[in-house]
């Protein structure tokens, strides 16, 4: 992917987030992540009915590959049952640490691709995740 | 100044970063070196020869620290790993066994988290309350504020004598002489101070201080915490065994040692505190006077320059230390930090173990820059120019 879109693409993400917005429904999953070696904080909102991810949101205040990663994956799972969430993650994870992944299926998620070259902002890109992943493991109907 | 000294300084880096740690001198290095090299046995133990060189070389830097710091005496000063040891040692060895339920504990919005932690912990054990002095405008303690805060339970006010994130040096002198008159301990957390300016506990009669070897040039893993000697005698050991005690046959007949050796149980970081004697004697050979003075040229001088700028925003435009807190307009901290690191200037981004000062200030992170007396203004030079376009920083933070 060219340098500069790939650039424009997680700057557009980050300055103008999507979905960005703090949750009272208390339909919604609400789930943090953190992690230990960097500063971010985000908040998400999960909504799940009928297997579906019917609608996520987040809030919080992260740099700018944790947010624009949050508003991109957010982005693409809306809409997928929680087995296809499940497959988009496990291709993500896959990219992040350079295994063999589906290129098509990350869609444009794929500006993270060569994150592993700055190996201290791993963590910001998986960030959202890690967090999206623990709520759709414990998750029963 | 003085940048000859310090091999870190022979890379291609800025270091910003002071308020974290400091970097090392070569004779600071050297002297852990020859340590191990030379005379690498246990302390206050052997018969032999390298043993006894040990004790002499370990008791000098105790010499050094109260001559430093000018306690009365030597048994005053109890070395541990750290600032954040001391601290948790006179709250749980001392102030636990002393507060009774709706005692107060007086702190501020802007302490670190290792003079908060151990008192909210005291809260669930001893039933104690904590209280915050209010900061003035400039996120500042008065006296006057000291004051108002204190309440007939208040029974300890623990502060630090400059903070991490606002850089204020606190009226401490002041406040203790209130506060003994008061009949209210004053527990001191130095860390950020000891290296910066002159301290002197006879002179501000506080009753407790707790600060790291680190943070003024010496080695990690140690620390010191000075007490009154008639406070310490009533300091509980949280750690017993080797080294600390006198003798024992079974467990009605135990007896400890006298002070300090009581309060120091098990093989204590030997080099480390033979290595950080040579720090305290490298700063008294520049002066913390001039170190001070130093420092605070520097700060006015990157002060006047980030102000110019229009999208930096610095939290601490008032402060006696070189710690400048600021953050870039829409950018998060994190990110300058990560940009700045690619023309290798290292400075800190977040909250700085201050959690509960983002209420006081109204930001949660910022970025942060801590000065030294090897800072120069020509490395400020090229952080000002790296930070006034934010263009740049945008397009190269990633």
């Amino acid at each position: 992917m060219d340098e500069n879109l790939r650039r424009e693409i997680i700057l557009d993400h980050y300055q103008n987030p999507k979905n960005k917005e703090r949750i009272e429904d208390t339909r919604y999953i609400k789930v943090n992540s953190n992690n230990e070696s960097c500063i971010d904080n985000i908040d998400l909102y999960i909504l799940i009915e009928d297997g579906i991810l019917k609608d996520i949101k987040f809030q919080g205040e992260a740099c700018a590959i944790s947010t624009s990663s949050t508003s991109i994956m957010i982005t693409n799972l809306i809409g997928k049952t929680i087995e296809e969430a499940k497959e988009y993650i496990r291709h993500f994870q896959a990219m992040i640490n350079e295994s063999d992944y589906n290129a098509e299926l990350l869609k444009e998620g794929i500006v993270y691709s060569e994150i592993y070259k700055q190996s201290n902002r791993k963590t910001c890109a998986l960030l959202p995740y890690e967090a999206i992943k623990k709520v759709l493991e414990n998750y029963k109907e | 100044m003085n940048r000859e000294d310090f091999p870190m300084l022979n890379q291609d880096i800025v270091y910003f970063d002071n308020g974290a740690t400091t970097l090392k001198p070569k004779c600071v290095i050297d002297k852990t070196v020859e340590y191990y090299e030379k005379y690498g046995a246990s302390s206050h133990r052997g018969d032999y020869d390298i043993a006894y060189k040990v004790d002499q070389e370990y008791e000098n830097t105790r010499e050094l620290v109260r001559e430093f710091i000018n306690a009365r005496y030597l048994e005053e000063i109890i070395f541990t790993a750290g600032a954040t040891e001391g601290l948790n040692l006179i709250a749980n060895g001392f102030f636990k066994n002393l507060l009774e339920p709706n005692d107060e504990v007086l702190i501020t919005k802007s302490e670190h988290a290792s003079n908060v932690l151990p008192w909210f912990s005291l809260s669930k054990t001893n039933g104690i309350k904590i209280g915050y002095i209010p900061l003035d405008d400039n996120h500042y303690v008065t006296l006057e504020n000291v004051k108002k805060a204190i309440t007939p339970n208040t029974k300890v006010i623990s502060l630090a004598y400059i903070t991490n994130v606002i850089g204020d040096i606190r009226p401490i002198k002041e406040i203790t002489k209130y506060a003994h008159e008061h009949n209210i301990f004053v527990v001191l957390d130095a860390a950020q101070s000891i290296g910066h300016i002159k301290t002197d506990v006879n002179d501000l009669d506080i009753d407790f201080m707790s600060f790291s070897a680190h943070k003024m040039c010496g080695p990690t893993g140690v620390g010191v915490l000075y007490g009154k000697k008639e406070l310490l005698e009533n300091v509980e050991p949280l750690l017993l065994g080797g080294g600390m005690n006198e003798s024992f046959d079974n467990e009605k007949e135990v007896y400890y040692k006298e002070l300090p050796m009581r309060l120091e149980a098990g093989t204590p970081n030997i080099a480390g505190v033979i290595a950080y004697g040579e720090a305290i004697k490298y700063l008294q050979n520049i002066g913390m006077n001039q170190i001070a003075e130093y420092e605070k040229k520097l700060r006015k001088y990157l002060v006047d320059k980030l102000i110019t700028i229009p999208h930096i925003d610095i939290i601490n435009l008032e402060s006696d230390s070189g710690i400048v807190s600021f953050n870039i307009t829409d950018i998060f901290s994190q990110d300058v930090a990560y940009y700045l690191n690619k023309y290798n200037i290292c400075v800190r981004a977040g909250s700085h173990c201050a959690k509960i000062l983002k209420k006081e200030v109204g930001v949660t992170n910022t970025i942060r820059v801590s000065l030294y007396f090897y800072n120069t203004i020509e490395e400020i030079d090229m952080l000002v120019e790296l930070l006034s376009d934010k263009d740049k920083i945008l397009k190269e933070m990633l």
